[in-house]
């Protein structure tokens, strides 16, 4: 680092400063006016856009609640009818999870994690953009409904058959699992987003060893909804597919099982309690070494157990499922699984009191927020032990006790941290420091609202009151601790209305602060306040974990333009690119800019759901078309693809542009796609593997297994098409673009032939998909895996129009490699399915 | 100065607690009857279960307390104070043995109490099928034969002292049988039929309801559960068999 430090040779004048920092505005900004808006894509906007949208989320949720709990308030009350009532509890809990914890999470990492890391932005800006948009869509969606025939009733875990077309007649259910789907679009490509982040756009010198703690937390964090969201978005698809056309996945009678549905939606649902914690103890990392002023003791524990608490989140969803009928012997190891994660949390908690311990702690508003968190979520961690205990579990699931348990953890363990984080950070956004004494008043009225809310619900779960139960009998005697919750939620309530109305009044008013008002370490209070669009005008080079605290000289030098990346003589919005483990310089980025393309394609998603949910199934089919040429632009301007080889980082230092290095954000989101995906065909690979093992016959009623001629016939055709991908990269990194162009039309057209031989092989021996669940999900994989194969025609078409313009060579060879990896992806799941369809049933 | 703000705010704590405790104690000292409470256990395996409870929240509340007295310390030394001497021991003492400890004690005890709760060992003495739909209760008392001795609908009638089989299944949704006065529950899944196995050791009423959600009157779908000494039981069991098996009571 100090190598590129000292290869900027004089500084620039003043008056060239002025110039290039002039070039860095302009080429940064939105553009002005609501266009400006519509099109921005840059990740401080997005970022707060999501943190907002999340916020109003937040306060409707809360509102549902309150409806709730005015109801539960008595015996026989009448503020709700039950129809009312299941409508506002499924809409409580949806909206708190998928449309208020997720992304208001992403929305901080979005907007923190470009300026912690010390970069300008995040490196496929237009993904982010997009997935606000169907974020912002998708729960416009969801609560549309509530205007079309009544709101999803089915709870927020929308268990079959309660869900399936007999007992949800009408579209309530429809709006639930498209509208969630379309929202989830916005936490996977921010999974995507946030990988390539962290690990291929760190400041020089940022070794993965001293990379923030939050930036851990947030790369574990996508890992977990790569693997975890897929079962759920599987589920809906499957569930929605079973409404729609009358497939069979879940349904007895028709050879399907219901515990499919629980499996599928706890294997994502459990994980993502950790997708909702980790974030925020990654923020309450990042605030304990501010406010302990000193680092982290155990920084490499808190790492372990990070990481420990991603892979064993992934083991214990069972632990939802303790009353399904299981063996005991079997729910002992989810047990188990379930206690261990204790541990991690646990290493955590002591290394944050540790850390406490060892420095000079400052008990200011942030921290006051953070004792709140101490002291709810270890309460809540235990509550989640004695859950874990399978016969206590017997006893108290579905009820009472479980709610209280469950606010415990959410609450505690992310609304706490959140609102530490949201005092914290606000002088990034504002510029201004923020007062105490509302914001300590608004604390302890949250603090004890919470407490007397949800304290007694732990002794009326074990009274024997039900959850999601609209009323209780006067019997059961838990009117008055009822009537507490009530009161205390009113308590609660004011408390967040007086942290809303203190959070206004800081925008408004605020006393306006230094930089770094609180003496932080980290790179993002090295910005000015507020900080330009462009974050940093040099790209800072760091050495330490609180590079801040070891260079004072830093805010300063970043705030000039001598550094890395200070000239902008491009005129293109650019990124360094570093090395994942070493964080060293390896290319320079060049990314897109203000664009139409995220809102178009978001919004004309959001028409083909609707004419969907309408039933207009063909119109829903063309919009495809549209969407198809969004994307295609998309794709064509992605970057800056007249680039050259490569570029001037600084004086003396040229790095290569992205197209020409191998390791592209590009081929890394693609990667993370690739895995994205890999676990949504996973999860359906599961669950024909369930329905085998629930079956009396394989392959069902109606269906065959037949002769082989025909599909080995496919399958040779598509291994075929994988090695003319080959041979067309092969040729290209031969600079013979002729071979490169043959080969990939040769792919696509054996991978054609493959789908019609493959479509004719199973429509000679697959019954119709309703008629039995084999059908259904032996048609269902062949036409994820069909989907596919499309998907690769239309890579190579794109890379073989990208070579007749003359855009790919031996150097600049992305857009060849996506089209080849595409393929090979594509053939690996293309075995795996032929396989499980193929060869499995006479095995079976 | 900082140092007393601190202390300040936790003092306000300490009184917000001190509190909230008594008033927790009277609520749970008045609170643990009533006919659907599982820390009223009427059962061996309820009775497994409630004191596995008071066993867990001991434990949790000494938890509790040690990580706010630790968490004190650390923010209530006095400046300058000399930093913690051994802090990787501390994590890993705390962090990591403590817990590891106790959890596997908890295991052991849990795993052994559910053995207790499922009845390992116990024979059974008689076999109840109980059919779930919305919104209403069926049970069935089967002679070994399987033949149907008695029927009745929201009303479950079961002998004081034996062990019952309770062979659950559902007609339409999901829904789950749960006496909590005896034991856990059970969900009723159709397609299937769960095993829970119960025993009653006091006569008397009590209730129990659907734990699932079902659907608009999942709140209503309760049942009443008498508790008979053996010789009232097999005057009601003789009285259903005699003529009116099928119909309602």
């Amino acid at each position: 680092m100090t190598e590129a430090n000292a290869a900027a040779p004089a500084p620039p004048d003043a008056a060239e400063q002025q110039r290039r920092l002039g070039a860095l505005q302009r080429i940064w900004a939105n553009g002005p006016g609501l266009v400006g808006q519509l099109t921005a894509v840059n990740h401080s906007t997005v970022g707060l856009r999501f943190i907002a949208t999340g916020f109003a989320f937040l306060a409707i949720g809360g509102m549902l609640s309150m409806f709730i709990r005015l109801q539960l308030a008595w015996f026989g009350n009448e503020v709700l009818d039950p129809d009312r009532y299941n409508q506002f509890v499924t809409m409580h809990g949806t909206t708190m999870m998928f449309l208020f914890a997720v992304p208001i999470l992403e929305g901080f990492a979005m907007y923190l994690l470009p300026k912690m890391l010390g970069t300008r932005d995040l490196p496929m800006p237009r993904l982010s953009a997009f997935g606000y948009w169907c974020y912002l869509f998708g729960g416009l969606f969801l609560y549309s409904s509530f205007l079309f025939g009544g709101a999803p009733d089915g709870g927020w875990f929308m268990y079959v058959p309660l869900t399936d077309a007999t007992y949800t007649p009408g579209i309530s259910a429809d709006f639930w699992l498209i509208g969630v789907t379309f929202a989830e679009i916005a936490a996977v490509t921010a999974a995507v987003e946030l990988v390539v982040t962290v690990l291929k756009t760190r400041a020089p010198g940022m070794s993965i060893q001293r990379m923030p703690l939050m930036a851990w937390a947030i790369l574990v964090t996508a890992f977990m909804i790569a693997f975890g969201f897929p079962p759920l978005i599987l589920a809906s698809i499957l569930l929605e597919i079973e409404r729609a056309f009358g497939f069979a996945f879940f349904e007895v009678a028709r050879g399907g099982d219901p515990l499919l549905w629980q499996h599928l939606f706890w294997l994502f649902g459990h994980p993502e309690v950790y997708i909702i914690f980790l974030p925020a103890a990654g923020m309450v990392s990042t605030l304990v070494v501010t406010f302990a002023r000193r680092t982290m003791v155990g920084y490499r524990w808190i790492v372990v157990a990070i990481v420990a608490t991603g892979f064993l989140s992934f083991g214990l969803w069972v632990h939802h499922m303790f009353a399904v009928g299981i063996p005991l012997l079997a729910l002992s190891f989810f047990s188990a699984a379930s206690m261990a994660v204790a541990i991690p949390m646990g290493v955590q908690l002591f290394a944050w009191i540790a850390t406490l311990w060892s420095g000079k702690p400052w008990l200011r508003l942030p921290m006051v927020w953070l004792m709140g968190f101490f002291f709810i979520f270890v309460l809540g961690g235990l509550t989640g032990v004695m859950l874990a205990l399978v016969p206590f579990d017997w006893q108290v699931h579905d009820t009472h006790f479980v709610v209280a348990h469950l606010h415990y953890v959410t609450i505690g363990g992310m609304l706490f941290p959140l609102f530490a984080g949201l005092y914290y950070w606000l002088p990034l956004v504002t510029g201004r420091q923020p007062g105490e004494s509302l914001g300590r008043t608004a604390f302890w009225l949250v603090f004890i609202g919470f407490n007397l809310t949800f304290l007694p619900m732990h002794l009326t779960g074990m009274l024997g009151m039900p959850r999601r139960a609209y009323t209780y009998d006067a019997a059961l005697g838990v009117e008055w601790l009822n009537l507490l919750s009530t009161a205390a939620g009113f308590v609660l309530t004011v408390g967040m209305m007086a942290v809303a109305v203190d959070v206004w009044l800081h925008f408004r008013h605020g006393r306006r602060s230094a930089a770094n008002p609180w003496q932080a370490g980290t790179l993002e209070w090295a910005l000015p306040l507020p900080p330009p669009p462009y974050n940093f005008a040099s790209i800072p080079v760091v050495d330490d974990r609180e590079p801040l605290w070891r260079d004072p000289g830093l805010a300063q030098a970043s705030a000039g333009t001598a550094g890395l990346l200070g000239d902008p003589a491009g005129g293109r919005r650019e990124l360094l690119g570093t090395g994942m483990i070493s964080g060293a310089p390896e290319q320079v980025i060049r990314i897109s800019g203000s664009t139409w393309l995220p809102l178009l394609a978001a919004a004309n998603i959001a028409v083909l759901l609707a004419c969907f949910i309408a039933k207009q199934y063909l119109l829903a089919a063309a919009l495809l078309v549209p969407l198809l040429a969004v994307f295609l632009r998309w794709a064509w301007t992605t970057g800056d693809r007249h680039a050259p080889l490569r570029i001037e980082a600084a004086p003396g230092v040229a790095l290569p542009s992205q197209a020409a290095c191998s390791q592209a954000p590009g081929w890394w989101g693609l990667v993370i796609s690739l895995l994205i995906d890999g676990s949504l065909f996973a999860s359906l690979v599961f669950a024909y593997f369930y329905l085998w093992l629930g079956a009396e016959v394989w392959p069902g009623p109606g269906s065959e297994t037949g002769a082989l001629a025909l599909p080995v016939l496919a399958l040779v055709l598509l291994v075929g098409a994988g090695l003319a991908a080959r041979l067309a990269l092969r040729g290209n990194d031969r600079d013979r673009p002729a071979q490169l162009r043959g080969g990939l039309l040769a792919a696509a057209a054996l991978g054609t032939g493959f789908l019609v031989a493959h479509g004719a092989a199973l429509a000679m021996v697959l019954a119709a998909p309703q008629q039995h669940a084999y059908a259904s999900v032996v048609w269902t994989l062949a036409g994820f895996h069909g989907v596919h194969v499309l998907v690769a025609l239309l890579g190579s078409g794109f890379a073989w129009l990208r070579s007749r313009h003359g855009l790919v060579d031996a150097q600049r060879r992305l857009d060849a490699r996506i089209a080849v990896a595409l393929w090979r992806y594509t053939v690996g799941q293309g075995v795996v399915a032929w396989l499980v369809i193929h060869l499995f049933p006479r095995l079976a | 100065m900082r140092a007393a703000t601190a202390a300040r705010a936790l003092a306000v704590q300490a009184v917000a607690m001190r509190r909230l405790v008594p008033l927790l104690a009277a609520a749970v000292a008045a609170g643990c009857r009533g006919p659907q409470s599982m820390l009223d256990p009427a059962g061996p395996a309820a009775a497994a279960i409630a004191r596995t409870w008071w066993l867990m929240a001991g434990a949790a509340l000494a938890v509790l307390l040690l990580v706010l007295g630790l968490l004190a310390r650390a923010m209530l030394r006095r400046q300058p104070a000399p930093p913690m001497a051994r802090p990787e021991r501390f994590i890993v003492l705390g962090g990591l043995v403590l817990p590891t400890v106790a959890l596997f004690a908890l295991l052991v005890y849990g795993t052994l109490a559910g053995r207790t709760v499922i009845g390992v060992g116990v024979d059974t003495d008689r076999v109840v099928r109980v059919t779930a739909r919305q919104w209403q209760w069926q049970f069935e008392h089967l002679a070994p034969d399987g033949t149907v001795l008695a029927r009745s609908l929201d009303r479950l009638v079961l002998p004081q002292g034996e062990m019952v089989e309770f062979q659950v299944g559902s007609e339409d949704v999901i829904h789950s049988f749960w006496i909590p006065r005896l034991g856990g529950k059970v969900d009723a899944i159709p397609g299937r039929s769960n095993r829970l196995r119960l025993r009653a050791d006091v006569a008397g009423a009590m209730r129990g309801q659907c734990a699932e959600f079902c659907g608009r009157e999942h709140a209503h779908m309760a049942f009443s559960v008498e508790v008979l000494d053996p010789a009232s039981f097999a005057g009601w069991l003789d009285g259903r068999a005699a003529g009116d098996a099928g119909s309602t009571p």
